[in-house]
């Protein structure tokens, strides 16, 4: 039934992923000491971004599968900040 | 397509499989099987929701108290929307006919994932008994309607909270039904079948699964909110805590819109399949309708906000979502076009299921142009919470989903149950019913604009003769249902057998095979290369035996 | 009837289902978005009360143990069922130690009167209100995706004992490594919103 080739990611790529993973959450919780006034949201949730782009694609294969599997993923991502904007059109302007 | 060496296999409705009786049924993992479970579950419920709404309508023929007090009519209203919305609209099509068609008319043998299916009803049943509970126990029936607005629905001592949890556990179902669809869809197609050659019923229901599993987590997580604000003060929809009740509007919307094409993109898939059969014509911009199908499913998801234009949002989301709001009727006028030039020059045969395809364009298109006099913002601050928004709603939600379910259920009846019913009383049937349907619910866009409000057991006595003319409609409306239901019904049970392969002449997949289909459906999976609506071959001379 | 099998299709069903999930969390993070947006201050503010550092610990832990599960995969792969059980032991063992963490973290918050419709929060004001409301129900819906988690993993476990899920057939497996990562995913969320505001 497997049309396609099962891809076993090595170990070692799965270990260098962690090891730059703990960096970025090293480097989340160290710039809390920093003041980027009200970019300090902004930078949070690129560190928690870039996190989870890594686990997507190593950990959980995404990087490996069809084609098809990350488009859905960045589709439904779309959908949400979309939804998250227009939400705002409310809140921002009430 | 004879075959005259093949053995004839027993149908689904007599295969005998490991289990005898209603356990053969409740526990089999055949899709067609489970599609007439839900069909069945969901005349019951029909007919208990009917009963309320004729009821209301009862207690409306005239001012002051007729029948019943206000709790009792605001706890009816409440019971109604909640069977005919979480039970009957929202899963219907899908699980009904989707469970049992979109196999066959992709060529499969069954869904991707036959044991989840049988657990989605399961899960459905277990959400209806929830619900009903809320009936019987506690503070007494829910008085909040179906849409469980906030403060009032923490607030109030009747018994909400089963209602909130029973509708939580039916959206389950509904996630599941839509996982199983989109794998269908995406793996089980028969060879040679691209994308572009199938036929439009399956595309609407890949549109619906879709936003069955983006929308129902979203209702999933602001039931769960309510049941969170009722048990422990949570706060986030309670003033008195800082919480926002208008952010419950808005939450309750970014599902409860795209559940609304949940309920209709379907009833545009029936409509695609029955208004080409009986044109005997190829439908008219197949591509049009795929794309726009795909189209509401996206833009529907961002118009929530026009559910809330009176409730104190900012002047610019109210621009947005009118905006928004007018954008997503183009797709859907787009399919009437389509329809429409579908029958220019066409062969036309008049038969039930065609009537009821017709009507429902007529319906649709009276509910569609008034959806966009509530979608435009001046209008909508007169009309909001008026008569005129029960109208509208009905006439999408059952005069679009409820007519093309009754078409749906005329057009494949023969081959689901191998009988077939009696024309002359279904026609007549439909006939009763459209009167009825017409004069119970245009009185009301008339009272709405007149400022009647909804939602109250009592009205001021200049609006009693609309409402006379509007409840006699309920009568008729009922008159008709019983004599559709009752032909089924009895036609199911014995009316003459059939066991001819294609009554209609159509020219999708589920009319090659064997009728009622087989367990599996196919022997060999068929190999398709043609378009689903070929009638170029149409010579004017139809099958002899009808 | 043949038995069909279709890993890929049951791995697509399986997004599917991470798809309702990250939008049933996503609504609570425009919940989320909304009341910060109201109450920036306030945020702020209660937002010191959490414990950083036990929430470092919490998060290195489910990196972690997304490493072990993806590993465990690898191992299956390869045909090593040993280690793969190793592996999958050692992420049961950390989702524990989540929870034994998450206990005590919201047993010291009870113990100061922070839980929602307590008389402590009443007098702190809205903005307080909503974080600790957010914070509780946003980290218990968490928590009880690590439970169910736990349940998978002592499932699979069981199956892989048992040889059935093995070298050619290993679909469950991933599929509960998929969902263990989604609820690493939120939490890697979780974490920066409700204890790095600053």
């Amino acid at each position: 039934m497997s049309e396609e080739k099962t891809h076993i990611v090595p170990y070692k790529t799965q270990i260098v992923v962690l090891i730059v993973l703990l960096i970025l959450t090293a480097l989340s919780v160290a710039v809390t000491q920093l003041e980027f006034g009200s970019y300090n949201t902004l930078v949070a949730m690129l560190l928690a971004g870039a996190k989870s782009v890594l686990v997507l694609a190593f950990f959980m294969h995404l990087k490996y599968e069809k084609k098809l599997f990350p488009v859905m993923v960045a589709a439904v991502m779309v959908i949400f900040l979309l939804v998250l904007f227009v939400t705002f059109f409310d809140y921002s302007y009430r | 397509m004879t075959d005259n060496t093949r053995q004839k296999q027993p149908s689904f409705l007599e295969y005998q499989g490991r289990y005898k009786g209603i356990l053969g049924w409740i526990l089999s993992t055949d899709h067609k099987r489970i599609g007439l479970l839900y069909l069945y579950t969901m005349l019951f419920f029909f007919s208990v929701a009917a009963i309320l709404g004729i009821l209301m309508k009862t207690q409306l023929l005239a001012p002051g108290e007729t029948i019943m007090g206000p709790q009792t009519y605001n706890s009816f209203f409440t019971l109604h929307g909640i069977i005919m919305i979480f039970i009957i609209v929202v899963p219907g099509l899908p699980a009904v006919f989707g469970n049992f068609f979109l196999p066959i008319m992709i060529g499969a043998k069954d869904v991707a994932f036959p044991r989840l299916n049988l657990l989605s009803w399961w899960v459905y049943i277990i959400g209806i008994l929830i619900v009903l509970t809320s009936q019987f126990t506690g503070g007494g029936p829910p008085d909040t309607g179906w849409t469980f607005y906030a403060p009032y629905s923490f607030q109030t001592p009747t018994n909400v909270l089963p209602a909130v949890f029973g509708a939580f556990v039916m959206g389950f179902s509904s996630i599941l039904t839509g996982i199983n669809f989109v794998v269908t869809i995406h793996r089980l197609r028969a060879p040679g079948m691209s994308w572009l050659k199938m036929p439009l019923f399956p595309w609407t229901l890949y549109g619906t699964a879709w936003i069955q599993i983006l929308a129902t987590p979203v209702i999933g997580i602001t039931l769960l909110l309510i049941v969170a604000e009722r048990m422990l003060g949570i706060g986030f929809f309670d003033p008195a805590l800082g919480g926002d009740p208008i952010l419950y509007q808005h939450l309750f919307w970014i599902y409860s819109h795209p559940a609304v094409y949940i309920m209709i993109l379907p009833a545009m898939g029936v409509i695609s399949e029955i208004i080409p059969v009986f044109s005997k014509k190829s439908i008219f911009g197949y591509r049009a309708i795929v794309l726009s199908t795909m189209a509401i499913a996206f833009v529907g998801y961002f118009v929530w906000g026009h559910h809330m234009f009176t409730s104190g949002m900012s002047g610019r989301a109210l621009f947005t979502f009118s905006f928004l709001t007018f954008l997503v009727a183009i797709p859907s006028a787009i399919k009437v076009f389509n329809w429409v030039a579908t029958m220019h020059k066409g062969s036309l045969h008049l038969h039930t299921p065609f009537f009821w395809a017709v009507s429902f364009l007529f319906v649709f298109m009276v509910g569609g142009l008034t959806g966009l006099v509530l979608g435009a913002l001046a209008t909508n601050v007169h009309l909001h919470d008026t008569h005129f928004v029960v109208a509208h709603f009905h006439f999408i939600v059952f005069g679009g989903t409820g007519f093309a379910f009754m078409g749906a259920i005329h057009y494949w009846f023969p081959k689901m149950f191998g009988r077939m019913y009696d024309a002359k009383w279904a026609n007549l049937g439909w006939g009763i019913f459209f009167i009825g349907f017409l004069s119970l619910y245009l009185p009301m866009f008339y009272l709405g604009m007149m400022g009647m409000p909804r939602r109250y057991y009592d009205y001021l006595p200049e609006f009693h003769g609309p409402n006379i003319l509007s409840s006699l409609g309920a009568w008729v409306m009922i008159s008709g249902i019983l004599i559709i239901f009752a032909n089924l019904i009895r036609s199911a049970r014995s009316g003459p057998r059939t066991s001819e392969k294609n009554p209609w002449g159509g020219k999708t997949l589920e009319w090659q095979v064997d009728t009622p289909p087989t367990l599996e459906n196919y022997d060999e999976i068929p190999r398709v290369d043609e378009t689903p609506y070929d009638y170029r071959d149409y010579t004017g001379i139809d099958n002899p035996n009808n | 009837m043949t038995i069909h099998r279709d890993d890929l299709g049951d791995k697509f069903g399986m997004w599917l289902f991470i798809f309702t999930e990250l939008l049933l969390f996503g609504m609570l993070f425009v919940v989320y978005a909304v009341y910060r947006s109201m109450h920036p201050e306030a945020f702020r503010i209660a937002a010191e009360e959490l414990d950083v550092a036990l929430g470092t610990i919490n998060t290195v832990l489910l990196l972690i143990s997304s490493l072990t599960v993806a590993m465990s995969i690898t191992a299956i792969q390869k045909g090593n069922k040993q280690r793969a059980l190793q592996l999958l032991g050692v992420t049961l063992l950390i989702a524990i130690i989540f929870l034994v963490n998450k206990y005590f973290e919201w047993g010291a918050k009870f113990e100061y009167g922070f839980y929602p419709g307590s008389e402590v929060l009443q007098e702190l004001g809205f903005g307080t209100i909503l974080f600790f409301g957010l914070y509780f129900f946003m980290t218990g819906i968490h928590a009880l995706h690590i439970l169910i988690g736990i349940g998978l993993f002592i499932y699979v476990i069981v199956q892989m004992k048992n040889d059935k899920i093995h070298q050619t057939d290993y679909v469950w497996l991933e599929n509960t490594g998929l969902y263990w990562h989604l609820v690493d995913l939120i939490w890697i969320f979780l974490f920066p919103l409700f204890y790095l505001i600053h």
